[in-house]
């Protein structure tokens, strides 16, 4: 992972036009090439209006972002959402396409790719999600995680260098969750793609490289998983709920159990607890 | 049920009809259109069933999907019948029980017109039958094009089609889901009188609606995060390719036109 800030927000403060208080207010952070950041916190910390904002969809009333060294305006922003795609919460919802190769082509057509290379990257980026099976397939017949896999087809076409997931995984069981997070993670590593997941999951963000947490439109703490957990009780006081691993390792070392350190993983702790007694 | 009477249009097939272009087909129905009016004698519509049968014949579509196309046009087309049957009163009455009288000129028209209703109801569905929604809407898209000349709004038109299509599914699976919901709240869709039927209607519509239009505004978004702007400067994923046998049908259909200004009296 490099240290090269791709994304700048500087002093970012965004106010529906209804509403009293501040969607956000003073945010600023960076966001650097090639790593996965999580943005949890709770429904109404400003997380969603985060996305919106990075994608061009609302700007900000004062503060700037930068993408790529270039400030984000009304004149920038369609270059900009082609360098950061974007996955939205409802699977059927961003769904515009007939059948999910018409689907996939649509952001093609709008950025006026010619029709060779359209179909090339149709096939290619259906393949990295493995869907390229359901060429034909209408959206109907198809599962919530497969169409979120489809959409994600549809921003890597463009070959984006961000892909902001904005609750994607919160529609979709279990399984379907898990496909879709396999396959940002195999793309991320494989295309050295960065990762911004907007979520109230902390399982997901647990596997993140950073996290930041929102709350009331400001940024609350910014940190590693392990950091972030550290918070315990302040976390679920900002409406979050920790994940089961973390919670159990805190709950074992108040029974005296020692162990090494917080579990992320529920796989971690198993094995440091079925090793425990040889380490001793 | 709601699903067969719209899905269960299109019948996939190998013909050479479905494999024609949706363009060439949908001016070909628009030409028919026209010269079903040309016949005017028994000479010229034999002609006419004649070349409408060879449309359904090498459209290789199952009778029963044709049949079942027909059914609810049935009426109609005996109706007009009917009507032209008791309301001509020209040439020789040819039956009389006391006032009731039927005139020769009155079953003529009554036969021709029933039959040129049920010619072009026929070749419009060898039309749905054969083609996919898309591929119609793709087609209209290619043949409205001029238009976009005089500011008619062409694209945005057919994608307007193209995502009503695409929704239609969805919808009829939410549909489903809250009719559902409000049968377990107790309302009753199935019995009753027809006006408490209706009224059961209301708490159906309503979520469907307000859902709705969280959807469109939803897709809206999704679709601006794409980069969707208009039509311009777009360019297409789908194709559509003109052959010989496009040429070739349209053709055919030309000849008939002249056959039939010919044979007419």
């Amino acid at each position: 992972m490099s240290m090269k800030p791709l994304v700048q927000l500087n002093n970012v403060s965004f106010q529906y036009d209804i509403q009293e208080n501040y969607a956000l207010q003073d945010v600023s952070f960076e966001i650097y090439e090639g790593e996965w950041l999580a943005i949890v916190g709770h429904n109404g910390s400003g997380k969603s209006t985060l996305a919106k904002l990075l994608n061009g969809l609302q700007y900000p009333q004062e503060g700037t972002i930068t993408v790529d060294g270039m400030l984000l305006s009304e004149e920038t922003v369609w270059e900009t959402r082609r360098m950061i795609g974007m996955v939205f919460q409802n699977p059927d919802n961003q769904f515009v396409g007939t059948t999910v190769q018409d689907d996939v082509a649509f952001g093609l057509e709008n950025n006026g790719i010619a029709r060779d290379d359209m179909i090339e990257r149709v096939n290619s980026s259906l393949n990295k999600v493995k869907m390229a099976q359901f060429l034909d397939q209408e959206p109907h017949h198809l599962s919530g995680g497969q169409k979120q896999r489809v959409a994600i087809a549809g921003v890597i076409a463009l070959r984006p260098s961000v892909i902001i997931l904005d609750e994607a995984t919160s529609m979709l069981d279990p399984r379907g969750r898990e496909e879709v997070l396999e396959t940002v993670r195999e793309l991320k590593e494989t295309h050295n793609m960065t990762v911004i997941s907007i979520t109230h999951d902390l399982e997901e963000a647990a596997k993140a490289d950073r996290i930041i947490v929102m709350n009331k439109g400001k940024l609350y703490r910014e940190g590693t998983p392990e950091e972030i957990f550290q918070m315990d009780e302040e976390l679920v006081k900002l409406g979050l709920d920790i994940p089961f691993p973390v919670k159990m390792s805190k709950l074992l070392k108040e029974q005296g159990i020692s162990l090494s350190r917080h579990f992320l993983s529920e796989e971690e702790l198993v094995a440091e607890l079925w090793t425990s007694y040889y380490n001793k | 049920m709601m699903d067969k009477m719209i899905f269960g249009r299109y019948v996939p097939a190998q013909s050479i009809i479905h494999r024609l272009d949706p363009r060439s087909k949908l001016l070909m129905i628009f030409l028919f259109v026209c010269i079903v009016f040309i016949a005017n004698n028994p000479a010229t519509y034999a002609l006419l069933v004649v070349y409408t049968f060879l449309m359904v014949s090498l459209s290789k579509v199952p009778f029963r999907f044709i049949i079942a196309g027909l059914k609810p046009v049935l009426w109609l087309v005996l109706f007009t019948m009917l009507l032209h049957l008791f309301l001509t009163k020209e040439g020789e009455i040819i039956f009389q029980a006391g006032w009731f009288k039927i005139y020769e000129e009155g079953l003529r028209q009554g036969i021709f017109i029933s039959m040129r209703f049920f010619l072009l109801i026929l070749m419009t569905s060898i039309l749905t039958l054969t083609t996919t929604p898309i591929e119609i809407t793709d087609g209209l898209e290619s043949l409205l094009h001029p238009l976009n000349k005089v500011k008619f709004p062409v694209h945005e038109l057919a994608l307007m089609m193209s995502i009503s299509l695409r929704f239609i599914p969805t919808l009829m699976q939410e549909t489903d889901k809250i009719m559902k919901a409000q049968t377990a709240r107790g309302v009753d869709f199935t019995s009753g009188p027809i006006k408490e039927r209706m009224k059961a209607i209301i708490p159906l519509l309503i979520p469907l609606f307000v859902s709705s239009f969280k959807r469109a505004e939803e897709l809206a978004t999704a679709m601006e995060a794409r980069g969707y702007r208009g039509g311009e400067g777009r360019t297409k994923y789908r194709q559509l390719s003109w052959g010989f046998k496009d040429t070739f049908m349209l053709l055919l259909l030309v000849l008939l036109a002249l056959l039939l200004f010919l044979l007419r009296t």
